[in-house]
């Protein structure tokens, strides 16, 4: 038997790499920086270009302007770099501009606690945008999906011409664990589409087979514009209220429809289907010990773990939930996806249990929840 | 050489603004320097100056306000053969100002053209970072309370390797501008014009004022000599050519057959510095030596070398899913700050549980089996301590053996390993 050692971040940084990411930009911040370190150490002996901006705001922007020139870029920060960064993620949806974004989540609000965990940042990331268009966000749940969802992430946002956030926290990041190297498989990375050919390049025009724009990098032989106003397909400030709404329509939708290929998730049901618990990121975790105490399908609750966070992945939760009496959704934060999963799931009772104190739910606190819902 | 001006979209800007000068001197530049549309990318912001990219047929690149030198920095570093030009107004280097110091610092080859017309045109007239003090503007009388930047000296300070302050009425604009595109590195050109849509309307200015003003302050011209330097980029890839590649996770064989099959759940209390984390490291690797899962939970606050460190490792055959630890079956204690953090944990031990503590820490009570370690007196170094106390652990035979603390030991510090080893033999002998 052969394990490596490894904790999230420097997993999520593998991952990246072995995406192809050869952009990366960062500044330092608890508990996200030894993503930097690792990438400091990955990039620049394979060719690839890793920086310290100087603020997250450059972090994000040289990122930004890497990406349109072709390059594969990531960066990485905790909840007061998203705060900054988000500028530059409305600019990223509104504007296609490929980009993953790792949100190493730590106990806010603002500077809060930088070496606590939290899943504080949930409903930030999704509506962290002015415009309020869809994103996508990925939930790791522990090493190995660090670095699985890390590709996906950049698969996704190849493929679909948008950031994707990765939301990690401290208690993910910078927790060690033994895995099997085997299960650290690259998957095959996705390409921004290629532009409708035989036609002169038009920077934001579509094909009826795919909503994402054709790209070209710039700094390639066509000439490409990119820019965060109001544009048409031909990259030029637009005031046509018609083509406007068709171009916010297509941003949300093409993210919207595809979401079932890209919904990420575990499920371990349960002889007892009258409970269904849903949680994310390193709570799943706990969740996942109660099952096991009781020998796995003898547990007192089903238990669905989402990866797949943004957008909300309604088909996968309407059917897991399906047989259930109630529904008990766990979080690291005072209640935020369970607004969500309240949304869906309209019609049966569904509560919350959660707090925002640095420290894990055990699956003590889980079990008399349980126990209380 | 062909214009580089857009046929289908000359400048919008207001007439007799001196923005349409530089479209001009910037396009003929260009020509000077037989640039193709292909091969230049114009970045720009917001503001008046932020319409440039539209006049032009080259790559363009518009964002936010004050980030366009963020984006130019990208674009360079992933494409260092692309002529990169950055247009800013006098509004974008304040809200970027730290992104324009750090472009003088850096010296990526860019070419930033600052559009100085003293006021934020585009959104009624109010003061900028260079707003003189005498001037009217929109922000009622707050520019009087404030002192104007001069963009080229702090240029300079800063450390751009190439500074220009022009008046935008110079017939040789164009091929000063061409001057700063072809010099190899960040170059800065402060191009000081009129803004008649908002600022003449109730300031003076003129073309003679203008170049009144710029000599009375210092003149820039070109290179700064004390600035001369290698260009970034170049700097950066023959750098990273010498950078050693990180080698791949190190792959952890299981070799030993571990004391018990039973999980073990082991918590680590030091102080800061005393290489806690350090030693639940090695207590992994030997874990993994031993064919068992791992996982390390750590505990510190954001000082450095002050506070409380606390390490949760846990050890076992089956897949660890909550990394936490409710009840621990050994704790390491080694300083008093851990033991403070964690001071609910002895009380939950369990009757056949083990606390391995420095001998002269204040421990709460608790159900199991105390060991005391002298450390002091066997003058094992405080950041000693905790690994010390594994090789007690290793003796004993719990949780781990001395051959899988030898192994772990040996991985983590393939150098030092034998070192720390001849200090396990002056631990206290069972």
């Amino acid at each position: 038997m052969v394990h490596c050692l490894m904790d999230g971040n420097e997993a999520v940084a593998r991952g990246a790499f072995a995406a192809g990411c050869r952009f990366f930009a960062g500044y330092p911040i608890t508990p996200a920086s030894s993503i930097f370190d690792v990438m400091m150490r990955l990039l620049p002996p394979a060719g690839g270009i890793c920086i310290q901006g100087e603020d997250e705001i450059a972090s994000i922007g040289s990122c930004l302007g890497a990406s349109m020139a072709g390059l594969k870029a990531m960066t990485a920060t905790s909840g007061p770099g998203i705060s900054l960064y988000s500028e530059q993620i409305s600019f990223a949806v509104g504007s296609e501009i490929p980009i993953v974004i790792v949100d190493v989540q730590r106990l806010g609000p603002s500077t809060g606690s930088a070496t606590r965990g939290a899943d504080g940042d949930i409903q930030f990331l999704r509506w962290g945008n002015s415009g309020g268009l869809p994103v996508i966000v990925l939930a790791p749940v522990d090493v190995t999906d660090c670095f699985r969802l890390t590709q996906h992430a950049f698969d996704l946002s190849e493929r679909l011409r948008c950031p994707v956030f990765i939301a990690s926290n401290k208690e993910i990041a910078l927790t060690r664990e033994s895995v099997d190297p085997e299960q650290l498989e690259t998957i095959s990375i996705g390409k921004r589409p290629a532009p409708v050919p035989g036609k002169p390049f038009l920077p934001f025009e579509t094909s009826p087979e795919n909503p994402v724009p054709g790209f070209l990098p710039i700094g390639g032989e066509t000439v490409v514009r990119q820019t965060s106003s109001t544009h048409g397909i031909d990259g030029y400030i637009t005031t046509d209220p018609a083509q406007i709404q068709d171009f916010r329509q297509r941003l949300s939708k093409k993210l919207l429809d595809a979401v079932d290929t890209y919904t990420f998730f575990d499920y371990f049901p349960s002889a007892s289907k009258d409970l269904l618990v849903i949680t994310y990121g390193v709570t799943a975790r706990s969740a996942r010990a109660c099952l096991k105490a009781f020998g796995g399908r003898e547990g007192p609750f089903s238990l669905l773990v989402l990866k797949t966070l943004w957008p909300v992945p309604e088909s996968v939760i309407r059917e897991k939930a399906e047989a259930a009496k109630r529904v008990l959704v766990l979080e690291m934060n005072m209640g935020q996806y369970v607004r969500e999963i309240q949304r869906v799931l309209d019609s049966k009772e569904v509560r919350f249990f959660g707090r925002m104190n640095g420290e894990l739910l055990a699956p003590s606190d889980i079990l008399e929840a349980c126990r209380h819902g | 050489m062909d214009s580089l001006l857009n046929p289908n979209r000359p400048p919008v800007f207001c007439p007799g603004c001196t923005h349409e000068r530089l479209t001009g001197a910037l396009d003929r530049a260009l020509g000077l320097l037989n640039r193709k549309a292909a091969r230049v990318a114009l970045v720009t912001d917001i503001g008046c100056s932020g319409l440039f990219d539209t006049f032009f047929k080259t790559h363009a690149f518009h964002g936010l306000h004050g980030r366009a030198l963020t984006y130019a920095a990208g674009m360079k570093l992933a494409r260092p053969e692309l002529t990169v030009v950055v247009t800013m107004g006098d509004g974008g280097i304040g809200i970027g100002g730290a992104h324009f110091l750090a472009a003088c610092r850096r010296n990526l080859d860019i070419t930033l053209l600052i559009l100085n017309n003293f006021n934020f045109g585009m959104t009624g007239g109010q003061m900028s970072a260079t707003t003189p003090p005498d001037a009217v503007t929109g922000s009622g009388f707050l520019n009087r309370l404030e002192h104007p930047l001069d963009i080229c000296e702090t240029a300079k300070a800063a450390g751009a390797p190439y500074v220009g302050r022009y008046s935008a009425f110079e017939k040789d604009l164009p091929e000063k501008i061409a001057r700063a595109i072809g010099h190899e590195g960040f170059s800065l050109v402060d191009i000081w014009g009129i803004c008649p849509g908002r600022y003449t309307r109730k300031n003076r200015i003129s073309p003679k004022s203008i170049a009144a003003q710029i000599s009375r302050r210092p003149a820039f011209d070109g290179a700064v000599a004390e600035n001369t330097r290698q260009e970034y980029g170049a700097l950066y890839r023959e750098t990273a050519r010498h950078a050693p590649p990180l080698p791949p996770p190190r792959r952890i064989e299981a070799v030993f057959i571990p004391p018990s099959t039973k999980r073990q759940d082991v918590v680590l209390l030091g102080n800061a510095g005393q290489r806690i984390l350090t030693a639940g490291e090695i207590l992994c690797l030997a874990g993994m030596t031993g064919g068992l899962q791992v996982t390390q939970k750590n505990e510190y606050n954001i000082t450095v070398l002050r506070g409380p460190s606390v390490s949760e490792v846990i050890l076992s055959k089956e897949r660890i899913d909550y990394t936490g630890i409710e009840t621990p079956s050994v704790v390491i204690a080694v300083g008093q700050e851990g033991v403070r953090r964690r001071k609910g944990l002895f009380k939950k031990m369990p009757p056949d549980g083990l606390v391995l503590a420095a001998e002269g820490l204040e421990l709460p009570d608790c159900p199991c089996e105390i060991r005391l370690l002298p450390f002091k007196k066997q003058r094992i170094r405080s950041r000693d301590q905790a690994l010390a106390a594994l090789s007690v652990l290793a003796r004993k035979n719990r949780v781990l053996s001395s051959k899988m603390l030898e192994a772990a030991l040996k991985i983590r510090f393939p150098s030092q390993a034998s070192r720390i080893l001849e200090t396990i033999p002056q631990c206290p002998p069972e």
